[in-house]
This record gives structure tokens, sequence and C-alpha cells, in this order.
């Protein structure tokens, strides 16, 4: 209780400067060693996570020995794929540390999370217990029944990845998660573990303040020796780092998320190994290896990690050798075959999210008269509407456009007007607003300008004679 | 009513005593007083109906297969690669197939009822078919799966059924589906692994629709389980695969494998249906040319749906069966014949009515005339000899219709139409050879080389070989002779070359530049000219254009000159038009102006332009209201009104009367101008308290 009322306390300055100071990296990898932890499991933990050994002992030294009080929440940030929650999941695991990991995206209902932590702490008999739609108070109360029968003896970890996640579930279960340690009484700690800062979680009623532990991108050298780990047993583990070298040499500037750069690299490493198992070349003959795959990567920033092919298709098309014929990507079918009406309906959308309405009359009128450009240009309408995007307009304007666009004459039949619905459900068109509004619905045009060239050429209408930013 | 005694006062339900409604069947449509036979009709239509859908659907499943197959072998290849190397580390891609299925969404239930059938049969029982409307949150969309995964389950094993109703009742999530999976395979793993690898097929029917949020949740869910559960996506994409990139961003879609599957392109669909169902024999019931224009205008114009133009075709079956009488002889032919033979007298003079009859009966010998015109049993004979022509000419047409497609399909330009529909239109419409574009395709045809001659004729032959009736087989030899006697031109030395004729040719060409149209007329001018020294291969040239030439005027004549067309052929297209392509804003329009169309009084028959007082309160409301301008005074619409409405009272009433009177009108006109300002006429403006703003033709 005592060292309860202590961690309470621990949102001081004082506490605070404390633990900032602890967080300065101090030790090395070999001297990695925190009280309480079996000396070879350490070096086990600092074997499976290089170049985190800064981290990771900051980290166990927040955390003090299995049956000390730990800090209450600690909050720990970085990019993807900057190993948030393997370091913390590796230390769990390594050190058999009481813990439970829930991924905050699967929690679609706080009542998921409570079930899964009760559920991993005290077992199915306090998860069936919950009510059908627990509240947090039956969670707390839930907890603190459980936990006096079975009293912690070493720290419990709550671990929440994506905890930005919760930030939309209840209003109260953040700052309720923060201060768990106090609410159940219990010796636990909450780790949340999200790809957003700090500052974008505090609630604006206030809460308690989180331990904030940053975690940085692994730079260009770190990346190479933890790729370089998971080399072929067939070949040496200087080749693969060379191969590393070469891969991280096109990709560098483009991605450096571990878990992709991971996944190209075991992609292409066979196309890199192919002269070797010819015997074109020899594992010395770095730059002969190198002209090879250069290309080869160079295609595949384009293609598969763009995921416009599919790896699967990546690496048949590897098998296949003739590379004369690569499979075309998502983006090539572009194409759209609409009917005829449809693709009227939707030129006439363009026109009419992109042309102020004023000039309607200009455009859409026989006998307009003379008007020039710069009598009915407005001031803010000199800059290009297709810069400042589409606009909405009504669905009356859609129709009247519609109808003097379209060269013969067409009824107003109930086709017509479903084709409009159809078109929205194919996200060709947005609708503002809701559903429900039946009086006067608003559309937005969702295409893109090269579409809309695309599909007027199939139906023979100079869009562009029509649009205001292009007279 | 004894058994209800009660103090207080209540409402009893009393059940009645389950009166059998009278229930007419099916045997009750069509069934007119007049009319004898309707029961009949009726049965050929249903028969005729079945047989088109069950048609459609065997048509639909030979033209999916293709793409069924690649998406069946693109799971099985998955598969294996779940069995094999289940222990790969690192992040796995969910394999996703995107099935690219065009606009037509109508169509896509048909398909994707078929692709889970054969899911179901060879791959795996674990199918799951997801609708947008189904999942508006990423909590539904879990909880859809698990019901149709679970629901599947128990039928495997029943043991488990609390079990799993215990879990659809509490919270859903993805490792619940990890369990059960776990559960169901486990029993299996015994005989022989079979159940080791099974995928979980996840089938999202309309991709474009669904919830973006949701969608993006669901992956990330799944892509964490992707090393238990063997799951596979199906994205049903009905615009174009870049839809994938621009709704998922990058970290969502870099766990999938996306693969893309096409799949046949709607006109070509059309085109196959319209060639099983419609340019066959095989149906007596036929469209005229101005209901094909009709279905396929909607086709192609409004929604590219080849479910909807065979509903339209089956609707104008009906239509058919229904308004045509004599429609009761459009079955099989000796059926028909039998028909014939018992037609009650009514029948036989509607037969004397139909107008190709009439023309038939005026071509006959005067004596003859008189029989047909007098006689019911010699009109029998002659309807069933006419019947038996009919039959004859529809099989005779529909081979000769495709010979000269394929000849004239190769032309530059397609003089006579791109598509077979095309050609069977016109030919259906007028006389083909009277046509502009049939002499210009014949004169195509007349410098074609010998090696494309002879690939058409080898296509005619084809196509002729199928038709069974004896002139076809007479035309069937004489082709075969055709290409025989083309082929023996080979050999023979060819003896005189027309040597001058190209040198003064091209010695006029040289000054002129040389543009397309006038060099295809040249050489078309140079073939007239040519008349005196012709090459063997060119006569004979001739002589199988002119050969075709009497085939076409022997056997595509119009459908309406044949006598008794009628009986076979629909053709009120307007009514289908109507029907098919309601026009909800004309008709509120039809009602308001003339309230006679729809009420059918005899009071409302009023000239244009006049307001009747007669006419309900709501269309004299609306006729005075065309009359106005932008902005509508209250009052005088009022003093009109009532000015309209009392024309034909008595104008002599006390003032007591009078006065009620008025409140009456008042309260008539508050009614019908709320009623047009629900029908969207007017608003209410807020520039002047007491105006109303028309919203149509000439307001705002």
């Amino acid at each position: 209780m005592s060292v309860t009322s202590m961690m309470l306390s621990s949102s001081s300055p004082l506490i605070q400067s404390l633990c900032i100071r602890i967080i300065q990296p101090t030790n090395l990898i070999k001297k990695m060693q925190c009280a309480g932890y079996p000396e070879d499991k350490l070096c086990s933990l600092a074997d499976r996570l290089p170049c985190r050994e800064t981290q990771v002992t900051t980290l166990l030294s927040l955390m003090g020995e299995p049956d000390q009080y730990s800090y209450p929440s600690i909050f720990i940030y970085g990019h993807r794929a900057t190993g948030k929650s393997h370091v913390v999941l590796s230390i769990m695991k390594e050190l058999e540390l009481p813990h439970t990991f829930v991924d905050c995206v699967e929690c679609v209902s706080p009542a998921l999370l409570f079930h899964r932590v009760l559920l991993a702490f005290f077992g199915p008999d306090a998860a069936a217990s919950l009510p059908r739609c627990p509240s947090l108070s039956d969670f707390v109360r839930l907890y603190k029944q459980m936990s006096s029968k079975t009293p912690a003896t070493q720290t419990r970890y709550l671990i929440l990845d994506r905890a930005e996640r919760t930030r939309d579930m209840d209003f109260s279960l953040l700052p309720a998660l923060l201060r768990l340690q106090e609410l159940v009484r219990d010796n636990v700690t909450v780790i949340l573990l999200s790809q957003v800062v700090w500052e974008k979680f505090r609630p604006n009623t206030g809460c308690f303040e989180p331990l904030l532990f940053h975690f940085p991108d692994y730079n260009k050298a770190e990346l190479v020796q933890i790729l370089s780990r998971d080399h072929h047993p067939a070949y040496t583990p200087e080749l693969y780092a060379s191969y590393i070298n070469i891969l991280l040499g096109v990709f560098f500037s483009v991605c450096r998320d571990l878990r992709e750069l991971r996944h190209l690299a075991a992609l292409n490493f066979p196309k890199f190994c192919e002269p070797l198992e010819k015997g074109e070349a020899k594992e010395s003959d770095i730059h002969k290896l190198w002209r090879n795959i250069e290309p080869h990567l160079q295609r595949a920033m384009q293609t598969v990690y763009l995921r416009e092919v599919s790896s699967m298709q990546w690496k048949e098309q590897q098998m296949d050798e003739k590379e004369t014929t690569t499979p075309r990507g998502l983006s090539a079918h572009a194409h759209i075959e609409l009917p005829y009406y449809s693709k009227f309906l939707l030129i006439a959308a363009y026109l009419a999210s992109f042309n102020p309405a004023r000039t309607d009359r200009r455009f859409f009128l026989k006998s307009h008269g003379k008007i020039k450009k710069t009598n009915f240009l407005k001031k803010h309408e000199k800059t290009s509407n297709h810069l400042l995007g589409p606009k909405p307009f009504p669905l009356d304007r859609l129709l009247a456009i519609f109808y003097s666009v379209v060269d013969s004459r067409v009824a107003p039949t109930a086709s017509i007007f479903s084709q409009i619905m159809s078109l929205v459900s194919l996200q060709l068109l947005t609708q503002i607003g809701h559903d429900d509004q039946l009086d006067a619905p608003k559309y937005k045009c969702a295409v893109s300008m090269d579409f809309i060239l695309a599909i007027s050429r199939t139906v023979i209408f100079d869009v562009v004679k029509y649009l205001y930013d292009f007279l | 009513m004894s058994e209800t005694s009660s103090v207080s006062k209540g409402c009893f339900v009393f059940k009645s005593a389950s009166r059998k409604r009278k229930r007419q069947g099916v045997d009750g449509y069509m069934v007119d007083g007049s009319d004898d036979n309707g029961r009949d009709r009726f049965r050929i239509c249903q028969n005729l109906r079945e047989t088109v859908q069950k048609h459609t659907e065997v048509l639909q499943d030979q033209l999916n297969k293709k793409v069924l197959d690649n998406l069946v072998q693109f799971i099985k290849k998955h598969e294996l690669c779940f069995s094999s190397d289940v222990q790969r580390q690192g992040a796995r891609e969910i394999p996703t197939a995107a099935l690219m299925l065009g606009v037509n969404v109508p169509d896509h239930t048909m398909t994707f009822r078929s692709l889970c059938n054969l899911l179901q049969e060879s791959v795996t029982p674990f199918v799951v078919s997801l609708h947008a409307k189904e999942c508006p949150a990423v909590k539904f969309l879990i909880q859809r799966v698990l019901e149709q995964l679970m629901g599947r389950g128990m039928a495997l094993d029943k043991e488990q059924e609390d079990d799993t109703a215990l879990h659809l009742n509490t919270q859903c999530s993805i490792s619940d589906l990890c369990q059960w999976y776990n559960s169901v395979k486990k029993p299996d793993l015994k005989n022989n692994g079979l159940y080791w690898s099974l995928p979980i097929v996840v089938i999202f029917k309309d991709f474009e629709a669904f919830n973006l949020e949701a969608l993006q949740d669901f992956i990330l869910i799944c892509s964490q389980y992707a090393q238990e559960l063997p799951l596979i996506f199906i994205f049903g994409i009905a615009t174009s695969p870049i839809t994938i990139q621009h709704r998922l961003p990058h970290s969502v879609s870099s766990l999938l494998c996306i693969e893309v599957f096409h799949s046949l392109s709607c006109t070509r669909h059309l085109a196959c249906v319209f060639d099983k169902l419609i340019l066959t024999s095989q149906f007596p019931f036929k469209l005229s040319s101005r209901v094909i224009q009709v279905l396929i205008g909607i086709f192609l114009y409004h929604d590219f749906s080849v479910q909807s133009f065979v509903k339209g075709l089956q609707l104008s079956m009906l239509e058919h069966f229904n308004s045509q009488p004599l429609s009761v002889l459009c079955c099989k032919k000796q059926e028909a014949l039998l028909r014939a033979k018992t037609l009650s007298q009514k029948n036989v003079e509607r037969i004397r009515h139909l107008p190709s009859f009439m023309r038939y009966v005026e071509t006959q010998e005067p004596q003859d005339q008189v029989l047909l015109l007098t006689s019911d049993e010699h009109v029998k004979e002659v309807c069933q000899k006419l019947l038996k022509n009919l039959h004859k000419y529809h099989k005779n047409y529909y081979p000769i219709l495709q010979c000269l497609y394929s000849l004239t399909s190769l032309l530059p330009k397609c003089p006579l139409g791109k598509h077979i529909r095309e050609l069977h239109v016109t030919c259906n419409e007028k006389n083909v050879w009277e046509m502009e574009e049939y002499h210009s395709a014949m004169q195509l045809l007349r410098i074609l080389a010998k090696d494309e001659l002879v690939a058409a004729l080898r296509e005619c032959a084809e196509i002729l070989k199928s038709a069974d009736t004896k002139k076809m087989q007479n035309v069937l030899k004489q082709v075969d002779e055709f290409v025989v006697r083309l082929e023996e031109l080979e050999n023979l030395p060819t003896e005189d070359l027309p040597g001058d004729d190209v040198i003064t040719f091209s010695g006029k060409d040289i000054q002129r530049r040389t543009d397309l149209h006038y060099l295809q007329k040249a050489l078309l001018e140079k073939e007239s000219r040519k008349t005196r020294k012709m090459s063997p291969f060119e006569i004979l040239r001739n002589q199988v254009l002119q050969y075709i030439d009497e085939l076409v005027r022997e056997f595509l004549t119009p459908a309406e000159l044949q006598p008794l067309s009628e009986v076979c052929y629909y053709s009120s297209s307007g009514v289908l038009r109507q029907r098919l392509n309601a026009a909800p804003r004309t008709s509120i329009q039809a009602a308001l102006s003339h309230p006679f169309h729809y009420l059918q009084n005899e009071a409302l028959k009023t000239n244009a332009g006049m307001v009747s007082s007669a006419a309900p309160d709501l269309c004299i409301i609306y006729k005075l209201h065309l009359e106005c301008g932008r902005l509508i005074n209250l009052y005088d619409w009022l003093e009109a009104f009532v000015t309209v409405s009392s024309a034909a009272e008595d104008k002599e009433a006390n003032s007591d009367e009078y006065d009620k009177l008025e409140n009456l009108k008042n309260a008539c006109f508050i009614q019908a101008v709320s009623e047009m300002e629900f029908l969207g006429f007017v608003k209410s403006t807020k520039q002047k308290t007491d105006h109303v703003a028309r919203l149509t033709w000439g307001g705002c």
C-alpha cells in the first residue's frame, strides 16, 4: 500500500526528472544486467534484440525487479517497425513475466479488451463472470476481486499495441488505464505502444502522465546489421551482408521499414544468387553480382514494393526467367467500361464540380451572347478550380448540365436516376451529407482529369472546351 | 363470442375461421371471359420462360467457367503454400484475388452464387460472402464472418452447437475464430490430415461500397492471425483494380498479396446470350426489330446488365402471351399444327384480321380469297401450311444471317454493322438488299482476295453444317463446290494478265495525291470497267457473290412480311419501354395535367389548355401555377382557385352557406398547395412571406 502511494506521487517533477535520468543511455551490451533477472536470459535477450540494447536496458531498469512495483504506465512511441512490440514482447517472454498483449485494433469494443485482460491474468472463470456489456467499473471491480484472491507476486504487465485506438473508444478508458495500478491496487503496469506521439493522446480533461519513451528509427548501419542476421544457410554471411548493402543502396531512400525491407530481401535473394548457381560468378565477384541485381531491384521498387504486382507473381516471374512479359500492375487497368448515359452523367458531374455555377450560362446556353472571361471573373476564381478540388453540386444542376451535354433527347427516366446512385456506389461520385437526405441531394465528382478525358474521348465529347479553367 | 366475457372494455382478437382464400392458382392468369385458351397460353409461356432461364444460367456458367477455374486454381495454389511453409517466420501476406466484374452490378449476384457453389464443392466448405450493407463497422464485419463460418461449423459437428452459440452471444473476435478453426480441423487430422489446410475464403462482394475503416481494420486484424488461419480474400471489384490502391493505404495493402482476375466483359456476354436466345430457331417466341432495339438500348445506354436484358426478354414474352390471343399458336411446330386444327371460331376471325394474313389473302386467286374469307375450315388448313412455312423460314433465316455476317464482318468499317444483332435488326426491318450499305458491302466483297474469300466461305460452310433443312444442305453443297473450284484455280495457269490496266491506273494516280477514299473509288471503278477480260478467279468470284446475293434475297426477307408473323413476334416496343424504363416525372406531370389519363372519368375529358372544375383540386392548382412566374402570390392563387372550382356551382347561395363554402375552399386550397410542395413543385421562400417559389419549368 505504501508503495502504491509512493508511486502515485511519482508524477511530481522530481521523480520525472529522475526517470529521465534513467533513460539516458548509460550502459553497453556486455554490461546488460539487472537485479532480479538471471544473467543467461539477459544475454540471450541481448542477442535476440540487436541495435536495441539501450532501449532494453532502460526498459529493464524501469521495470525494476520482478516483485517490485513499477511505474504505473509507460508510453512507448516510434515509427513503424522500430521494434517496439518486438522488444517488449521479447523481454516478457524471455524473462517469463506475467503479461498480456492486446492489439487495440482487435478490440472493437472495450468489453473485448477487458475480456482479454481478465482471461490472461486470472483464467477463463474471471473472464466469464464479466457481465454482458461490462463497464469500466465492472472491470475494475472484477480485477480487484480476483487479484485479492491471487495477489501478484511479480509485476503484471498489460501491453496495448496500437494504443491510439483507445482514443476512439470510451473517453474515460485511456485515463483509467493510465492509472490502473492505483485503481485496482495491484502490482500492474500498463505499457502503451503507439506510432503517434503522446501530445495527440492527452485528453482535454487531463490525466495521469505516463512515462514517455521513444524508440528511434534504425539507421542504415543498424538495418544492415539486423537484416544480415537472417542469412541463407547455403551462402556465407559475408555474401548476404553485401547483398543487404546493395539492397539498401536501392531501397533506403524510399523505405526504412524493417519488415518491408526484410520481405524484399527474401524475395529478391534467389535472383541475386542466380549467377552463383550457374557458375557465372564467384562469391567475391561483388561488382558483377551488383550489376546483375541492380536493375532487377529498381524494377522491384516500382512494382512489388508498391504492391502493383503481388509477391507471388514476382516470385513466379523470377522463376520464368523470361522477363519480357512483366505482369501488368494494378494501375495498368485504369479503364472502366460504363454505359453510355453513365459516361455523360459522369462528365456532367465533373463539369458541375469544377466549373463555378455562374458560368453554366456561358457554357450551356446556346445564345449566351459574348461574355468574355474577364467580365465574369471574380478574384477568388482566378486560381485554378482544379487545384482547389471538386465542389459539391445539387442534383438539379447535374441533370441540367447532363441534358444539355448529351446530344440526343433523353427522357428523365427512373434508370437515369438509378445510374446516379450506382455511380455513387462505385465511388465515382460521392454523396455529400447524409444518405437520408431525399430533398435536393448534393454530390461531388470523385474522378481525376485523366479519367474524365479518357471517358469523354470514347463518346467523342470535348470536355476541355467546357471547362472554365481551360478557357 | 361467448368466451369473451369481460367487465372492462377491451379489444379482442378473433382469428377468422381459416376461410380458404379463393386462390385462382396459376391457372387463373391470362384467363379472360371471352377467351378459351388462356390457360394454354399461360402454360406455353411458363415453359418458355423456364427454358430461357435455364439456358441463360447454363450459358452464364459456361462463360464464367474460365475465370472461376482460374480463381479455384489460385486458391488451391495458396492452399498448398499454407500447408507447406506454415512455420515461415515474419509477416506473411494474405492472398487476395481481385475479381474484376464490370459495372453491371445486378449480374454479379449470379457469378458470386456460382463461385460460392464451386468453391464449396471443390475447395473448402469455409466460404464467407460479405455484402457491404451488412457491415457498416468492423464489429459487424467480424460478426458476419463468424456467423457464416460457425453456423456451417455446427453442421459439421453437432456437439459444439452450444459452445459456438455462446460465442456468438458474447463479443466475437477473430481469436474465437482461431479456436473454432483449430477445434474443427483437429478431429479430422487423424484421417489423412484432410482438413489441415482447408482455407477460409472471405468474399467481399462489392469492394467499393465497403466502409474504408472497417475494411482496413479487418485486414489488419486478419494479418495478425495470418499464421494460424489460412485466410484468402476475394474482392469483387466493379470498376478497376486501381481502386484497391486508392482505398487502401500502403501499410494495409502491403499485407495483401493481390492477383487480378478478369471476368468476361458484359458486351461479349450479351453477344453470347443474344446468339443463344434470339438468333436461334429453337424458341418459337420472337422479338421484332423495334423491341430488340429497345432492349439493346436499355442495355447499352443504361445498365450494361445481361440479367435485366433477359428479364426484359421474359417480360416481353409475358406481355405477348397475355395480349395476343393467337399466341396460342406460338409453340413447337407439331403442337402448333395440332392447335391450328382446333382453332376456335373467334381465333379464326382474329387470324382474318391479322395484317400479314390480309396481305397474304390479297395475293391469292379470287376464288381462294372468297374461300379464305368464308370457310373456317379452309382458313385452318391454310393456317397450318403457313405455320409450317413460318417455321421453315426461321430455320433458313438464321444460318443465312450468320453467313452474311461472317462475310461482311471482315470488311473495313463493317458497313452492315459491327455486331450480328445490328444486321439482324436491319434484316428484320426492311429488305436488306435495297439498302445502300448492302450494296457497298457487296462491292467491297467483289474485290476480296482469294484466300480471304475462301476462308470466309469455309466459315459459312461450318455454319451451314449445323442447319438441318434441305435447302440449307443444298446451299452447303453449293458453297463447298465453290470452295473446291476456288482452290482448283490455283493450279490453272493465269492466262491473261491485265497488265495495261495496271499501267494506266498507276499512271493516272501519280498526279493525284493518294488518299484512301480516292483509291477505293478508283479500284471500284476499275472493277466495273473491266467487264471484258476477267480472270477465271474473278469470274468465279462474281458467281459466288451472285449466289450469295440470291440467297440473301430469298431467305433474309423481313419477318413482318411472313404471313402469321404476328403469332410469334412481339412488337409493341412502346409498352415495353414504358414498363422497363419508367419515367416517374413524366407520369406525375401527365397525371396532373391530364387527370383523365389515370382516373378514366368521362367528366374529366377536357380540351388542352382548359381548366375543368371537376378535376381534383391538385390538378387545378397545378394548372394555375403553370401560368405564374417565379414567385407565386398565394392570395392570387387562392382567388383563381376559388373562381375555377366554383365556376360550375350555383351562385345563388345565402351568406351563411357561402361562408361555409369559402372555409371549405380555403381548406382545399391549403391542402392542395401542401401537396404541391410535397411533390416538389413549389417551396416556401424567405424573400416574401406570402409567396411561394416555383421550382420547375421557368421557375428559379
